[in-house]
């Protein structure tokens, strides 16, 4: 058995946000993060790791730093990993991306008993559309939303939530399974995780190691294969400000709430 | 003729997935059918529900035509009675190929965001996400966008087309992005709970809706996953979509965060309120994610928010906006929060939110 | 000269301040009050092997550097001093001793169950009339009848970690030398103790001003009986090996000392960008400027000592006097960086409500413990007089 994690590498949001003049985002400028639901599917495949001794791959699509989160992930824990990497990807809505990552982990090889994690859903784009479309081009079952997997021998057993409680689904192996960050707390690296991380095998797949891939076509990858495109893109304006209360004592307090009264808001 | 994505002229009509669960038509469809109904209009064509289910009330089905549907296909298969990915996929897939929709919209919701892009992916076409505006009409878009950025519209050019225009927020909603989907088709979109709204109940349309058995093709051997069970939470979900006040709290309870929501549920009680938060404190594991406003959250619009301790990041500023009277308190006076506040208080959130509290009890006995 | 990381020291300083940030400062101030052990903490340290970050694999180690061990130091008490001097104590004068001058029976035994956590070290030097004057111990340890085991008797003081600790290093006197001049000294050798040998015990709990989590206890020996082959290194060379092993010690302080001044210039930065008077963040003050630049500065420079001691320990090269240099600049930078901090913060500074007056009391220590900050002058002295 393996587990097959695909990850990817967002700017964090959470904290300074840099936007260029243009109203675009300026990545450069911004700190990288392992996307939160990605840790949560690499931290499930650890668990099973621990408790089975499978393999665990890590396969990312990403400009060439992305190297640096997958390593840190083979200091988790993780046993191999692959960078998908290539000029041709970029430009690649979810569709294109998931016909890229289902090409990458077809030439890692999908065995009868492997499992794909994927995280549900990736902060930059927030779309959830990758994990699922993957499975329907890798033609295996999926389950979206996993907030608790267990795995005997080729049945996996997983809660799904729903926003309303959950379903407990069960399905066989091979199948992808995308994760949400309550699924668990994810492992810090270790020291010596760390020290053994790039002795660890990183393989890059570029343009030429998937083009005989069908699902690799320049009418399938890319900018040009993207069903998507953007038509405009725009920044939220700014509301304008309102009235800042002098102090932050009893008085304030109660001048606040009587202006609330006098305009019926309470 | 065989199914072909690309051949755009082929396809006519907008279609909306009306989510069932347990028998029950879900709000969302009914938002989704209202604006579903204004692109009809835009384009001239003809508005259709799509049911999936077993047993579905017919009334529930008729009732689809209130809200503005013209046609409902009712997929009704003993298969169909619980969401699963395999069986949904291969009906809708299967309707989609026979009748060619050019727009098909989606709830973005847990089954909706499941189901949205394994279909697409069968059909070879472009989905987007979560979408919270759309429009068929570029002059109707023109006007969203005099309200809604900082674009000076008429002094942009516009490309004239009758494409799908999904608008979204991106990168956690520090940008909005207006993605279309021009070579394929049906142009699929999931859409954002809450966001759009419900038109009234107009029962001389429901008369009038067709309603459509669909021949449903499916056999156990279709769904390689297994329902075990279906469980629905036993605590009450935070109603925070449709609340009426929120009191949220920030990264700024950090200190004791225990009693930074103690206090901001009193002060959500004296105010008839829900308790809401960031997403750091989610993140940070003090309160769980149903509490959540914001880009990944909820988007509300209350006529009073209360903002405790949160800075403003812009994902969080994308959930709650809207809201009519906003009441931010911070320490730091610099936060973001300040720009969208009705009312700022620079102070601690420990000490102004008890007295917050007290005056507003006494207010409100005064009455 | 290389003032670069590399790629794994990089990687490790990341997740250290990752499991500071989350696991360690939610606690610090708990810990202080309640001047709580915080074993839970030692618990998820050991498991990423930060109890035994230098030592070889095939000891149980995480094969990493000395660096690497200094930097876990300085994180861990950025936000949090006693976690900080855990580490110290347990790795400079308990693992590294065993390493140093053990025997490979006695590495192979202890090691591995010191990298892993599952005991912690300490060590007994100082006694209540021997502190600087190291020569001054009354311990004993002495040769039973059948001169197979040891016995130990006397009593040790101040001894961090000692309350949680499992392996000790002891210094006893074990004979009296007479030089060729007919003058008498005294013969002190090191010895491992477990916390089961029989007639070993620890004893009072010091309630102390700063790093109040920290266990520090006494040990007694009444009648104490080791195994013979629990010597650490030759019989007569525990003086040298105690100072060696302090020399070592002392980086770990530094470390300790350079952890607390960055983790309170931190906060003071924060802290001075919210803080509002005269209607505006005091941190517009060129004063408030001025001051965290020049902390900042010194603070730097006391980091530099402390690396390249560190670099010098690794390499195999001599650092005594490099580790006293690094802990006299640091401790002494700590003490003033952080009494500056609290300035800065004002009336909130001083009270518990916000953590640089923990950071300052927690300081203190470094310009007294392994060795006080006159005991480095000392060693530096002696080094570039001779």
């Amino acid at each position: 058995m393996k587990l097959i994690v695909c990850v990817k590498q967002v700017p964090d949001t959470s904290g300074v946000v840099a936007v260029k003049e243009d109203g675009t985002m300026d990545r450069a400028a911004m700190d990288t993060i392992t996307n939160h639901d990605d840790l949560a599917a690499v931290e499930a495949a650890l668990q099973i790791k621990d408790a089975t001794g499978c393999k665990v791959v890590v396969i990312s699509m990403g400009p060439p730093p992305a190297e640096g989160m997958l390593r840190e992930l083979l200091a988790r824990g993780a046993d191999e990993a692959v960078l998908v990497s290539a000029r041709e990807f970029g430009g690649s809505d979810t569709y294109a991306t998931s016909q890229i990552l289902a090409a990458a982990i077809k030439k890692v090889g999908v065995e009868d008993d492997d499992v794909i994690l994927c995280g549900r859903q990736a902060i930059d784009g927030d779309t959830a559309q990758v994990g699922p479309q993957i499975a329907e081009k890798l033609h295996v079952p999926q389950i979206s939303y996993a907030a608790d997997i267990k795995v005997e021998g080729k049945s996996v057993t997983v809660k799904r939530l729903l926003e309303d409680g959950y379903m407990t689904l069960k399905v066989q192996t091979p199948c992808l399974i995308t994760c949400v960050k309550e699924l668990n707390n994810p492992r810090y690296m270790s020291v010596g995780g760390i020290m053994e991380c790039y002795q660890k095998p990183l393989e890059v797949y570029n343009y030429e190691t998937l083009k005989d891939d069908p699902l690799i076509d320049v009418d399938t990858i890319g900018l040009k294969g993207s069903p998507t495109n953007v038509y405009k893109s725009f920044s939220p304006p700014v509301k304008g400000a309102g009235m800042m209360m002098e102090g932050a004592d009893k008085a304030t307090v109660e001048q606040l709430v009587s202006i609330l009264n006098d305009k019926h808001i309470i | 003729m065989a199914f072909d994505s690309k051949d755009t002229a082929a396809f006519k009509g907008v279609w909306v997935f009306c989510e069932q669960r347990e028998g029950q038509i879900m709000s969302t469809s009914y938002q989704l059918l209202s604006e579903g109904r204004k692109l009809a209009n835009d384009l001239g064509v003809e508005l259709c529900g799509v049911v999936l289910g077993s047993g579905v009330k017919e009334e529930y089905i008729k009732a689809l035509g209130g809200y503005g549907a013209d046609r409902v296909y009712n997929c009704d298969h003993p298969l169909l009675k619980d969401y699963t990915t395999d069986a949904y996929t291969k009906v809708i897939c299967d309707l989609v190929e026979d009748k060619k929709p050019e727009i098909f919209l989606i709830g973005a919701t847990n089954i909706g965001r499941d189901l949205g892009p394994r279909c697409a992916a069968r059909l070879h076409t472009g989905l987007t996400a979560d979408c919270t505006h759309l429009d068929v009409d570029v002059a109707k878009y023109k006007e969203f966008l005099k309200t809604t950025s900082t674009i000076d519209v008429d002094n942009t050019v516009f490309e004239e087309n009758t494409n799908l225009k999904m608008t979204r927020p991106a990168f956690g909603g520090h940008l909005m992005a207006t993605i279309i989907c021009p070579r394929f088709r049906p142009q699929m979109s999931t859409v954002r709970p809450g966001v759009m709204q419900t038109q009234e109940f107009d029962q001389a349309h429901a008369d009038k809706t067709v309603i459509e058995q669909v021949d449903v093709k499916l056999e156990a051997g279709d769904i390689n996953v297994e329902i075990v069970e279906i469980v629905k939470a036993a605590k009450q979900m935070v109603d925070l979509i449709g609340a009426d006040v929120v009191v949220s709290v920030g990264r700024g309870i950090s200190k004791d965060p225990e009693k930074g929501i103690a206090l901001a549920q009193e002060l959500a009680n004296a105010l008839g309120g829900v308790l809401g938060s960031s997403r750091a404190c989610v993140d940070a594991g003090w309160i769980t994610a149903d509490h959540q406003v914001g880009q990944t959250g909820k988007t509300v619009h209350p006529r009073i928010y209360v903002a405790l301790g949160i800075s403003g990041a812009i994902q969080h500023k994308a959930g709650m906006q809207d809201s009519e009277c906003i009441i931010a308190v911070n320490k730091n006076a610099d936060a973001p929060i300040f720009e969208v506040a009705s009312y700022g208080i620079v102070g601690d959130l420990y000490k102004v939110t008890p007295m917050l509290t007290e005056a507003i009890k006494a207010a409100m006995a005064a009455k | 000269m290389d003032f670069h990381l590399s790629k794994e020291q990089l990687m490790i300083q990341k997740m250290y301040r990752e499991f500071a940030e989350n696991e360690v400062k939610p606690l610090a101030q708990e810990v202080d009050e309640e001047e709580r052990f915080p074993e839970e903490t030692v618990k998820k340290m050991a498991k990423l092997g930060m109890m035994g970050i230098y030592f070889p694999k095939e000891y149980g180690g995480a094969g990493a550097d000395v660096l690497s061990y200094v930097m876990a130091v300085e994180e861990m008490s950025k936000v949090c001093g006693t976690t900080g001097v855990i580490i110290s104590a347990h790795t400079s004068l308990c693992a590294a001793p065993i390493f140093e001058n053990g025997t490979e029976e006695q590495k192979k035994y202890y090691l591995p169950k010191l990298c892993s956590g599952e005991w912690i070290g300490a060590f007994g030097l100082t006694e209540p009339g021997a502190g600087t004057d190291a020569q001054g111990q009354q311990t004993t340890a002495v040769l039973d009848e059948k001169g197979e085991n040891w016995i130990l008797n006397g009593s040790k003081i101040f001894i961090t970690n000692a309350g949680y600790a499992h392996v000790f290093i002891v210094m006893a006197i074990t004979g009296v030398r007479v030089d060729k001049k007919g003058r008498k000294s005294k013969e002190i050798s090191a010895f491992i103790v477990e916390r089961d040998d029989p007639g070993f015990s620890v004893g009072k709990h010091e309630k102390k001003m700063g790093i109040r989590g920290s266990s520090t206890c006494e040990l007694i020996f009444e009648d104490c009986v080791i195994p013979k082959d629990r010597m650490l290194g030759k019989q007569g060379k525990g003086f040298a090996l105690a100072m060696k092993t302090l020399d070592g010690g002392r980086i770990g302080i530094a470390a300790q000392a350079l952890g607390l001044a960055e983790g309170a210039i931190q906060e003071t930065i924060a802290y001075t960008k919210e803080r509002v008077q005269f209607g505006r963040p005091i941190a517009k003050q060129q004063n408030t400027q001025f001051e965290l630049a020049d902390m900042h500065a010194r603070t730097e420079a006391a980091k530099f000592l402390v690396y390249s001691a560190a670099m010098k320990k690794e390499n195999h090269e001599p650092y005594s006097v490099d580790a006293a240099m690094a802990k006299l600049v640091a401790a002494e930078t700590a003490s003033d960086v952080t009494r500056r901090c609290v300035q800065l913060f004002g009336g909130y500074g001083y009270t518990r409500e916000y953590p640089v007056e923990r950071m300052m009391r927690d300081a203190k220590i470094t310009e007294i413990y392994e060795g006080t900050s006159e005991v480095q002058r000392m060693v530096i002295s002696g080094a570039i007089m001779k």
